[in-house]
């Protein structure tokens, strides 16, 4: 069953055409990686998919069911969960109540109660257990990625958006992390991940799509899209991705 | 979490109820009047807290909220012979549903402009009684001496007035403990720490919001209600006075937002301050620019005031103040 549908999604702001006719589908239980350079637009497709912005034209369906322009809330109701590119820790918050409010106001809607249990497997998952009762102020970046991953499976989602959650990650901490993601997607999660660190997205992605200047240059296998001459080129305006590319 | 749930909601409660009992049985006129005054401002400022410490939306206009629904009581009491209980509870209504209204359309305006927008709303809502004839207009009402019969003359009304604003009081308390232990309250303080975040991971803050707003001005108007029915009239100029919005404000920052026992305890030192302040011939003409310097060294030196610092200094204490 295909999960999402995305159909023409066009987004402009003011003069600046961030997504162009942007279709693809992603099948339940599968891991699409989302590729493109710098601005290439895919923080804001998450930003349509999840309600943030409205598209210009265009449509998301997600399980069948017409979503476009529904506000976050309605579309978090649903199943569509989210981890930020830059992390939105609640800092005043503990690490526990930040799980507890995508469990308490995401899909499943749990009760108090239901929430903090439910919060305690998850932060097992994502290894952040023992910090459970502090602030989420005080973790460091590598943990309040794993608190973002965390907060947005707390919500027992049909559908994880992970935006660069690797950024900033030593490889043994990314290591760690795939692993965790590797977990989910075994629990039954689809995930549409972001990610610039390309031999990650390779590894564990089962299809690639690749954004450059909000439109879809190629799609396929992640060992197809690697060598799509396109991708290439769109790759070597920057050439450090370009590196990337090349060794991942 | 049960017995944190317990203790620490319980102490505020257990302080006032003690308190109300302590004055009724002193039986003494002044000490009545003085703890009526602090009462009022501990109902005040933990209402308010509902708004600006789990919400995160400073209203600087929220006396506008305790005149007009107070206005509104003391019309039910003064011109209708509502007994006091139906009037202030037809005030904090009408002040609910204000609150209601308004915060579909303010709401939307974040940080300043919320805060300035609730000006806005207690200087048109001044104007307008001003010149509304069923409320007195610029001279305001007045309770007919008969009114106090119903309550055993005029001397036991006011000990009466005291009692219900003693329960609204501990209502108060009651209603910012359980928001704070609730789901909702969750959901409220995600807003405060990111609205967009908070709606992402599915809160929907315009309805959450509006609620928290409704509640933070029920109260308001009930208190006001009995206030005006303690002091016999009520004009415009006594009703929208900005400055208690903003003594308000001041109380809940030294206390410490966002928490049940930091409004109850800043109303009081506040209070204490102030009639020292009053009663000081240096200080009597300043005491409102004293309380404006006193907010700015709480937000520059203890931003998360005295409960907050206390809870991040003595871990202890995290079980034992909420
Ligand atoms: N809210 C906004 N208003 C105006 N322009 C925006 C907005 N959000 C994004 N943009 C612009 O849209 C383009 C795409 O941005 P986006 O953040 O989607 O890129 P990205 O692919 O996520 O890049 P990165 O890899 O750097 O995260 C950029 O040119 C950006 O400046
Ligand atoms: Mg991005």
């Amino acid at each position: 069953m295909m999960l999402l549908q995305v159909q023409e999604v066009t987004k402009r702001f003011g003069g600046l055409q961030a997504l162009s006719d942007v279709t693809f589908e992603l099948p339940e239980g599968q891991i699409l990686g989302l590729i493109g350079p710098n601005g290439a637009g895919k923080t804001t497709l998450f930003n349509v998919l999840n309600g943030v912005f409205a598209p210009n034209k265009g449509r998301v369906i997600f399980r069948g069911e017409d979503i476009t322009g529904l506000p976050p809330y309605d579309v978090a109701r649903r199943g569509i969960a989210r981890a930020y590119q830059v992390v939105r820790p609640l800092n005043d918050l503990t690490v526990r109540e930040n799980v507890m409010v995508g469990g308490c106001f995401g899909r499943e809607c749990l009760s108090l109660g239901q929430a903090a249990s439910g919060a305690e497997e998850v932060l097992a998952v994502v290894g952040l257990l023992d910090r459970a009762d502090q602030l989420a102020s005080s973790l460091n970046v590598a943990q309040k990625k794993r608190l973002e991953l965390a907060r947005a499976l707390g919500s027992r989602p049909y559908l994880l958006l992970l935006d660069e959650v690797l950024a900033g990650l030593n490889p043994s901490e990314i290591a760690a992390m795939l692993e965790t993601i590797q977990k989910i997607r075994a629990g039954g999660i689809t995930i549409l991940m972001i990610e610039h660190v390309m031999q990650a997205v390779m590894n564990v992605s089962d299809r690639v799509i690749v954004l450059d200047y909000g439109q879809v240059i190629a799609e396929g296998l992640p060992e197809e899209v690697v060598n799509n001459p396109l991708v290439i080129e769109a790759y070597l305006g920057d050439p450090k991705l370009t590196q990337r590319l090349i060794e991942g | 979490m049960k017995t944190r749930l317990r203790f620490g909601y319980l102490l505020p409660l257990a302080i006032i109820l003690v308190w109300g009992v302590w004055v009724l049985l002193k039986g003494e006129d002044t000490l009545r009047e003085t703890t009526f005054t602090v009462f009022m401002f501990i109902g005040m400022a933990s209402s308010l807290n509902i708004l600006l410490g789990y919400t995160g939306y400073v209203s600087f206009g929220h006396i506008v909220f305790f005149g007009l629904g107070g206005y509104f009581g003391f019309y039910l009491v003064s011109q209708h012979n509502l007994a006091l209980i139906p009037a202030s509870l037809a005030g904090g209504a009408l002040s609910g549903a204000l609150a209601g209204l308004l915060g579909l359309a303010v709401l939307r305006l974040r940080g300043a402009y919320f805060a300035l927008a609730t000006i806005g709303i207690n200087e048109a809502a001044r104007a307008f009684v001003s010149n509304f004839g069923p409320f007195g207009g610029a001279t305001g009402l007045f309770v007919q001496f008969s009114a106090y019969e119903a309550y055993g003359g005029a001397g036991p009304a006011l000990w009466t007035t005291f009692i219900y604003l003693w329960l609204v009081t501990l209502v108060v308390l009651l209603a910012s403990s359980l928001v704070k232990s609730s789901r909702f309250g969750l959901g409220l303080m995600a807003i405060r720490e990111d609205e967009d975040a908070a709606m992402v991971m599915g809160v929907k803050a315009p309805r959450a919001k509006t609620i928290a707003f409704m509640i933070s001005a029920f109260f308001p108007g009930m208190i006001g209600t009995l206030y005006f029915f303690k002091n016999g009239n009520v004009e415009p100029g006594d009703a929208f006075q900005l400055h208690m919005s903003i003594e308000a404000l001041v109380m809940i920052m030294l206390g410490g937002m966002g928490t049940v026992f930091g409004p109850m305890l800043g109303a009081v030192t506040y209070q204490g301050l102030r009639g020292y302040l009053l009663t000081s011939p240096i200080f009597k003409s300043l005491h409102l620019a004293v309380s404006g310097v006193f907010l700015l060294v709480i937000i520059l030196f203890i931003p998360a005031g005295v409960v907050g610092w206390i809870r991040h200094r003595i871990p202890l204490t995290r079980k034992l103040l909420e």
